[in-house]
């Protein structure tokens, strides 16, 4: 990707098209994401910059968002919520229906008690109105949503019919709330200090008994959307190994058909690389981090056969981690591996690699055409210095065993110093 | 001696009929089934030489058949087959009885030799069998002794270690010989030995191995 800079400036260019809330990548209306989609920004952006204008502005930003929330659509609505309530007769009568019952209520309540209850009351009355016809006229799944929110109070109305265990949990609730009131009202008379402290946890009480279970199912959904995230997640994962990895290679397969030796080549490392995926947990295409003995073993393996396109079967017991000793033991064997490549004209590789207390060894073996050692010109020091030098350097010895026709075995020794082995 | 009767067992169609093709004409197949019980039955009524049996089969492991088969018929032999190289797969399915192990990938010629060596009585170990042998087998018995650490079954001797690692690096049973200065007969006797080792001893890391694939 071109676009370099810190993941909040990071400009994808917008989508160029109006802007549309986009309700599958929200938190509240989809309203940030609509805007991010539309302009390029990341979407966690405008969501710190939309805080921060809230934050600053003493709270108008929520204002704004809802208006931005009714006026502008959702992706593939034609009109906003707004301009469909103001075409929705229907739902301007039941508004105005409602708002006018609220009213004789209001009126009635003011009557009996009057007082702050009144002046409290009032702005909820076209609240609700208004409510009522934006609830009409969302989407469907904004519709889910606000269903969820606002649950139990349709459940203290009647609204949701209410089964009749959670009846008797609003009646319980209720008593319980009124009692905890009653209780703290009463203490402003006496100034005992643990009657205030009882009447607030029976309000608390009464709170969660009423509002706890719908809390548990908000949560518990929460979870349940998040498994079902993980889960996809999973999926899209393996998809996407098995296509970037084995559909990809089973394509070059096709194409290379005609070379038998490539195809063998592909084949042998789409399988290592499929197989340490899949039973080792190793992504190959992470370094090793922590190079270890057989790791090393593996490297030489796989940098080998796809280098010369010859199979090597390595097999290693035990493993411990490397140290400056196992490092030129490995790099010895990586320079045997490579001549037995190249020239012992063999259509596979042994490589054995043992780690025991004392000593690690690694034996290089092919049933090519081999060689006479006496009569290697003094100028190829391919084997001479690489391997000979390299093991005797830090104490260890290197053994040819070869014969023109008989193949080549090279037998690499090398004692450990003292670390803990890992077999 | 005749070709061995052999049946085939596996749940790809495509590795069934690919094997037939190959080794039609070096042993005689006499069946073929994809799933655990149909191999059973099957089995059980043709009674072949050797059975080539997959390790992982859609209604258990490889091991079940070798089970429920041995039971009653111990002249029945098995030889493992399995495109992975899981110790946990290999260790169970030798541990119930298979008499050899090899991959997929294997030539034909290997694997009818393989196949016929196994019908003979021996055992067949790839290199890659060998490699987890001698890991599990490695250090001495005081990591993980148990109550019933039996030193004769537990440990491997100096020469049964040096036949594997030849094993490992893709001798031949005839190389080892000549490598070793022992006669091809021996060979095979340390590798059957090493085989009821394999089958019998309680060491940790075969037990764990074998407990990963849920057999005792």
């Amino acid at each position: 990707m071109g676009h370099r800079g810190p993941f909040w400036l990071r400009h994808r260019g917008g989508h160029g098209g109006p802007l549309r809330r986009d309700p599958d990548d929200r938190l509240g209306g989809g309203v940030a994401a609509g805007v991010a989609a539309w302009k390029g920004f990341s979407v966690t952006t405008v969501r710190i910059v939309f805080v921060l204008v809230t934050l600053v502005s003493a709270g108008w930003g929520v204002p704004l968002y809802v208006l931005a929330w009714l006026f502008i659509p959702a992706v593939g609505a034609e009109a906003n919520i707004f301009s469909k309530a103001r075409n929705d007769s229907g739902g301007i009568r039941l508004a105005v229906g409602l708002a006018s019952l609220l009213i004789f209520v209001l009126l009635v309540a003011g009557a009996l008690n009057g007082g702050w209850f009144i002046s409290w009351a009032w702005p909820q009355v076209f609240s609700i109105a208004g409510l009522a016809l934006i609830w009409r006229n969302a989407p469907s799944q904004e519709q889910a949503t606000l269903r969820h929110l606002l649950e139990p109070l349709g459940a203290a109305t009647g609204d949701v019919a209410p089964s009749r265990r959670s009846a008797w949990r609003l009646v319980i609730a209720a008593v319980l709330m009124a009692a905890g009131l009653g209780w703290l009202f009463s203490a402003h008379a006496s100034l005992a200090l643990l009657r205030p402290l009882g009447g607030v946890l029976l309000v608390t009480a009464g709170i969660v008994l009423a509002l706890g279970p719908w809390w548990l199912r908000i949560a518990r959904d929460l979870a349940l959307e998040r498994q079902a995230k993980a889960r996809a997640e999973e999926r899209v994962d393996i998809a996407s190994r098995v296509h970037d990895s084995v559909l990809q290679t089973l394509a070059l397969i096709q194409r290379r058909a005609d070379d038998p030796q490539k195809v063998v080549q592909l084949a042998r490392l789409q399988e290592r690389e499929l197989r340490s995926w899949l039973f080792e947990g190793r992504d190959p295409d992470e370094d090793e981090a922590e190079l270890t003995f057989a790791a090393g073993v593996r490297q030489i393996q796989q940098d080998v056969e796809a280098t010369y396109g010859v199979p090597v079967e390595a097999v290693t017991v035990g493993d411990c981690e490397l140290d400056e000793n196992l490092s030129a033991l490995i790099a010895a064997a990586r320079e045997a591996t490579v001549n037995a490549a190249k020239w012992s004209g063999a259509s596979v590789i042994s490589l054995f690699a043992e780690v025991e207390p004392g000593e690690a060894s690694i034996v290089v073996r092919d049933r090519g055409k081999g060689f006479d050692p006496e009569a290697v010109p003094a100028d190829r020091k391919g084997l001479a210095e690489s391997v000979h030098g390299r093991m005797a350097r830090r104490g260890g010895t290197a053994t040819v065993t070869t014969a023109p026709g008989e193949g080549t075995k090279v037998t690499l020794k090398m004692p450990r110093s003292m670390t803990a082995s890992r077999t | 001696m005749s070709a061995p009767r052999v049946v085939l067992v596996d749940d790809h169609g495509l590795f069934r009929s690919g094997v037939r093709a190959e080794l039609g004409r070096q042993v005689e197949v006499v069946g073929e089934a994809d799933d655990v019980q149909p191999a059973i039955d099957l089995i059980a009524s043709v009674l072949p030489d050797v059975v080539l049996l997959d390790v992982h089969l859609p209604g258990g492991g490889g091991q079940a058949v070798v089970q429920a088969i041995k039971a009653d018929h111990p002249e029945v032999r098995f030889l493992a087959l399995s495109a992975s190289d899981a110790p946990e797969d290999v260790i169970a399915v030798i541990r119930a009885g298979a008499r050899g192990y090899v991959t997929k990938t294997i030539s034909t010629a290997e694997l009818a030799d393989a196949v016929r060596r196994v019908a003979a009585g021996d055992a067949v170990f790839s290199h890659r069998l060998a490699g987890f042998v001698l890991d599990a087998f490695a250090g001495g018995p005081a990591a993980d002794a148990k109550p019933s650490f039996d030193p004769e079954l537990d440990q491997l001797t100096g020469r049964e270690r040096e036949v594997l690692r030849l094993i490992a690096q893709g001798y031949t049973y005839k190389e080892i010989a000549r490598e070793l200065y022992i006669s091809v007969k021996t060979v095979e006797s340390h590798v059957s030995s090493v085989l009821r080792k394999l089958q019998l001893s309680t060491r940790h890391q075969l037990t764990r191995w074998a407990a990963e694939r849920r057999l005792t």
